[in-house]
């Protein structure tokens, strides 16, 4: 399965994208993300970005307000995972330019198309931050 | 109808004034958000799909982030989906990814729907339909879908084509036939010179690998040739992970890849790249010993490096290791226990996993040192996690590595000195453990448990009660080995106790109650070694002694004077007879030199524990209530005997004298022998004897269950109205008889039952002899009554055995094999079970699981024998073409696959065993004079 769900988080806690590869209750959401809110904000800057949580791992970054989590197997290799959200986070500033929070509440279906272009059965299938975005930007052209 | 469709439509919210909406209305967020799904509701149901899709958009916005409920909309985003416009196909595909699940009633309609997007021209919502398959997909769905998904793998649009490589992973998943058409064309893929093809089709290995690796053996070189090819890291971590799965399972393969697996973990610059391939090495090449020692490098400058990310994988990579090179850990040492202190609790776990692999019985002592240190500097998460794993270790198979148990013992006791220890659990279990497991550890265990019981302090703390629990326990079991018995029965009986749960309390009268009928024994054992001596008493001092156990009877009507007893006693204290009972005992314990009973004393102990009992025998916890009654029955016998003692020299109630000091004698019998550590598997080595049937399904015990019930409760309501005597006797035979006779009533219903239900008694002329299995017990119980055990062997020869097995291996010496070097030999430690562990039950993988290897061992096995069939139909020629490129490249290695297939017996593709056989009988030929086909292809 590789990638089991992202998030993305303000510093509030409130959820700004939830994106799951295994399909879970809404109850089982809500609880997930309030155990993992709970768990990685807590962390400062001079902890590792890693943390265990039930029997998978969470690997997150923050950038500015927004912290992307993302839950992945055991054995995944958790350097490339901050590796991925990098990617994740360079390729929706060369959209958006300069992306914040706002744009990624105002624009979550976009958010979720660049998502679906990058990741597939949870896995990683496209690392090309153009290739990501030339269909978005088609699209956008066209209608 | 149409008008309030037209407002809707013309006044309709949009999602951004939704969003907005949210975010000005803080306070109020629950109700902005009803009303808004309020309009929702009657907005989905319009016939126009803009404003049908616009609603839907909004709910999938709330659903996403606010976790409102969409169930109830799956029938829209269908109807979303089959727009002719792009944007709300857009809007229906999320909303159906978001929210569909396999037991969506409506998610088959979707299946046309698909198939028609899948078929389409336009590539985007080909793509939309594949992102949805991947999300979704069914067992129908893809099985329905698998021929449109076979046709897209081929297309010519690279964007259409990764995304179809991709879905089948969620094809073989769900529907393991895909495997029969998609295969070939995925392992193609694996050539292809486009690296988002790549990409995507080693992702999908590597999930396949990972759940089955044998099968996929076959395409090694594919993946060499991409491992030493490729220049993407991306790739390159996945066929990394194929690897660490594949090697373990041909020597060989391990052997070719080693070489460039190091080159790239010399070479590359990519953190994320070195990691990678410190975990492969790790996990799958241990026995090359350079390769490991090259990784160990890399870790060692993980470890050394500031940012927190690289030290913590650092040591995750040194904890892999450890199993097998623990020397790797030992080097790193330094930077382990520098860790504990990290300030990322993560860091600091991890760092405590490697500190405990390091634990042998030469260095326990050292680091268990340093560990209780730094779990009395910790929080108290970490704290526990510390004292967690000293326990876990330390027990590890029968305290394997604990050569001084004096030592552990203490530093259980010591645990209890810790503020945050929450570990009461674990520590009783250990402390009661222990005890039966280790005799010479007792008088140890003893001292530990004495100094616990007399901290009224820890009485205070709820998370070690469980500890005192056990504690108390040792204590009264092993009294003998008590220097202090009073001092012991005093805090036993202290009033704290009262803050003890219920259950623990009882435990602690049980052992107050042992110690106490200690102390008499030994005191009776005293007297009649020294009954000359006792002929010195004056008698005025018997006086005043019966007087004052006259008045001790008083407290039982439970308003009694507080203060007497004490003074008077101690009035009693000051009399000759003090000097008498203090000299000249030989004591039978070496421990009970300076402690041994005058009667004075004794008679301070019985008051004591009335005081402390009476009020506690009025307690509506029965459990409290009872031992406190068995408990009084006992000191009422006490006193008598005494008395009598007494008032032998006047030379009356010689008879009374005898009976309580007999009764005393069984007591002692009862509590002599020692409690054993029981095997867990002893119930199952009892015989089922031949005459027993035992029926697979109870459901028609059911009726006679409640018959059993009630008359077994007849049979055991008898309470003999002199509790105090029949307390004690209560584990030997006497009572039972006793009990049984006047129960006519109860054998009487038994028998009737018995000649109902012959068929699940046992065969009658053997009851009358059966002993129980558990010689060990304190007592041998002798089952005079009508009703048998249920699980009992009939024949004697049998249980004799069972038992006599269960006694010599509770007393034998399993001396470990280890060189008796230390200062203290390694006391005994009772092992049982040995040799016989649970078994480990091999996890069977799920059936689709296994389907999904079959079918692709079948695909690989079976490619050449099937490309020389010709095929008819069109679809079939391209399969073929797919099979025949596929045998230019694995021809060779299919019969490696055949081989090594068979040690494997459990292999599902049974049924193509006549393509194995012909492998394997062209392969056992060749073998030694070719040696592996691809090897001299390829390696």
């Amino acid at each position: 399965m590789g990638i089991r769900f992202i998030l993305m988080v303000n510093k509030q806690g409130q959820t700004r994208l939830a994106q799951y590869y295994e399909w879970l209750t809404l109850e089982e959401r809500r609880a997930l993300e309030g155990e993992i809110v709970r768990k990685c904000l807590a962390r400062n800057d001079q902890q590792c970005s890693f943390v265990e949580h039930r029997n998978y791992k969470i690997v997150y970054r923050r950038y500015a307000s927004l912290f992307f989590l993302v839950g992945v197997d055991n054995d995944e290799n958790e350097l490339a995972i901050l590796e991925f959200i990098h990617l994740l986070v360079e390729t929706m500033d060369r959209h958006f330019g300069n992306v914040c929070e706002l744009d990624i509440m105002f624009h979550l279906e976009k958010a979720h198309f660049m998502l679906e272009e990058m990741v597939m059965n949870g896995c990683i299938v496209e690392t090309s931050k153009s290739n990501i975005l030339s269909p978005i930007q088609l699209m956008d052209k066209t209608s | 109808m149409a008008s309030p469709s037209l407002m809707d439509s013309l006044f309709q919210r949009s999602l951004d004034d939704i969003i907005k909406g949210l975010r000005h209305q803080q306070s109020t967020e629950s109700t902005f958000i009803s009303k808004v799904i309020e309009e929702i509701r009657r907005e989905i149901k319009t016939t126009d799909l803009q404003t049908k899709s616009t609603a839907l958009q909004k709910l999938t916005y709330l659903n996403s982030i606010h976790s409102i409920d969409m169930s109830w909309a799956s029938f829209h985003a269908i109807e979303c989906i089959s727009s002719p416009a792009f944007a709300h196909k857009k809007i229906g595909y999320l909303a159906i990814s978001q929210s569909f699940n396999e037991s969506t009633p409506v998610i088959l309609l979707i299946s046309n729907q698909l198939r028609k997007d899948l078929n389409s021209g336009n590539e985007f919502e080909v793509s939309l339909a594949l992102d949805c398959l991947s999300r979704i997909g069914t067992v129908d769905l893809c099985r329905d879908l698998t021929s449109e998904v076979f046709t897209l793998m081929s297309t010519s649009k690279v964007f259409v084509r990764k995304k179809a490589v991709g879905v089948v992973f969620r094809l073989f998943e769900k529907y393991p036939d895909a495997v029969r058409v998609c295969f070939k064309r995925l392992v193609e893929s694996l050539e292809s010179s486009d690296s988002q093809i790549l990409s995507a089709v080693v992702g999908v290995f590597c999930e396949l690998a990972s759940k089955d690796p044998r099968s996929y053996l076959p395409l090694a070189p594919e993946f060499y040739r991409i491992l030493v090819g490729s220049r993407n890291n991306w790739v390159l971590i996945k066929v990394l992970k194929i690897f660490a799965n594949l090697a373990p399972l041909e020597p060989r393969l391990a052997k070719r890849v080693v070489e460039p697996i190091c080159d790239h973990l010399r070479k590359t610059g990519a953190k994320s790249m070195v990691f990678e391939c410190i975990r492969t090495v790790a996990t799958s090449f241990t026995e090359y010993e350079s390769a490991v020692k090259l990784a160990a490098v890399k870790i060692r400058e993980f470890l050394l490096e500031d940012d927190p990310n690289l030290k913590y994988l650092g040591l995750h990579g040194l904890s892999i290791m450890a199993p097998k090179h623990l020397w790797a850990v030992l080097e790193n040492k330094d930077v382990v226990i520098q860790s504990l202190s990290d300030e990322d609790p993560n860091i600091k776990l991890e760092s405590l996993c490697l500190v405990m692999a390091m634990v042998s019985e030469s260095n326990v002592v050292e680091i268990c040192r340093v560990l209780v240190n730094y779990a009395l500097k910790s929080d108290l998460e970490f704290c526990n996690e510390i004292l967690g794993s000293i326990l876990s270790t330390c027990c590890q198979n029968v305290y394997e590595i604990i050569t001084d148990f004096d030592w552990y013992v203490s530093l259980l006791g010591e645990m209890s000195r810790i503020p945050h220890c929450q570990k009461g659990e674990e520590i009783e279990n250990q402390l009661i453990d222990i005890g039966m497991r280790v005799k010479d550890v007792r008088p140890e265990l003893v001292r530990v448990g004495h100094h616990l019981l007399i901290d009224p302090a820890l009485l205070g703390n709820p998370y070690l009660h469980r500890m005192l629990s056990a504690a108390a326990w040792v204590c009264g079991e092993y009294v003998e080995f008590s220097g202090n018995p009073v001092e012991l029965l005093e805090a036993l009986l202290q009033p704290r106790t009262s803050l003890l749960p219920s259950s623990i309390r009882t435990v602690y009268m049980q052992s107050a109650f042992k110690v106490l009928f200690f102390c008499v024994c030994t005191y009776i054992e005293q007297k009649e070694d020294m009954t000359l001596e006792v002929s010195d008493l004056t008698s005025k001092g018997e006086c005043s002694e019966s007087s004052d156990l006259a008045s001790a009877k008083a407290p039982v009507a439970c308003d009694q004077d507080e203060g007497f007893n004490p003074r008077n006693s101690s009035q009693s204290y000051e009399d000759p007879s003090v000097v008498n009972g203090g000299h000249g005992h030989v004591s039978t314990s070496a421990f009970m030199e300076e402690t041994s009973f005058t009667r004075e004393s004794i008679v301070k102990l019985v008051n004591l524990m009335e005081l402390s009992l009476c009020p506690l025998s009025g307690s509506y916890d029965v459990e409290i209530q009872e031992r406190a009654r068995n408990a009084l029955g006992f000191i009422e016998l006490v006193k008598r005997d005494i008395l009598s003692r007494l008032l032998r020299k006047e030379a009356n109630s010689e008879s009374e004298d005898v009976c309580a000091s007999t009764i005393v004698e069984w007591l002692h019998d009862a509590f002599y022998e020692d409690l054993g550590p029981v095997s867990i598997t002893a119930q199952e080595r009892v015989l089922i004897p031949d005459e027993l049937v035992l029926k697979e399904n109870l459901a028609d015990l059911e009726a006679i269950c409640g018959n059993v019930e009630l008359t077994s409760s007849c049979s055991f309501s008898l309470r003999s109205p002199y509790y105090g005597e029949s307390a004690g006797v209560s584990f030997s035979n006497h009572q039972v008889e006793e009990d049984s006779e006047p129960s006519t009533e109860a054998t009487s219903l038994l028998t009737e039952h018995r000649r109902r239900h012959e068929l699940y008694y046992l065969p009658s002329e053997k009851n009358e002899t059966i002993t129980t299995a558990n010689d060990y017990a304190p007592a041998t119980i002798t089952i005079a009554n009508d009703y048998p055990p249920a699980n009992y062997p009939s024949s004697g020869i049998n249980t004799n055995d069972d038992s006599q097995d269960l006694v010599t291996l509770t007393n034998q010496s399993l001396l470990p094999k280890r060189k008796p070097n230390y200062a203290k030999p390694r006391p005994v430690v009772v092992k049982l079970d040995e040799g016989d562990a649970a078994p480990v039950t091999a996890k069977k993988p799920e059936v689709k699981g296994d389907l999904l290897s079959g079918a692709i061992r079948d695909i690989l096995n079976e490619a050449k024998p099937a490309s020389s069939q010709s095929n008819p139909s069109d679809k079939s020629s391209i399969k073929k073409k797919g099979k025949e490129k596929l045998n230019v490249d694995l021809s060779d290695s299919k019969e490696d696959l055949a081989v090594r297939e068979q040690p494997n017996p459990e292999n599902p593709s049974s049924r193509r065993s006549k393509h194995r056989g012909h492998g394997k009988e062209k392969s056992k030929k060749s073998q030694r004079e070719e040696g592996w086909g691809w090897k001299g292809r390829w390696w």
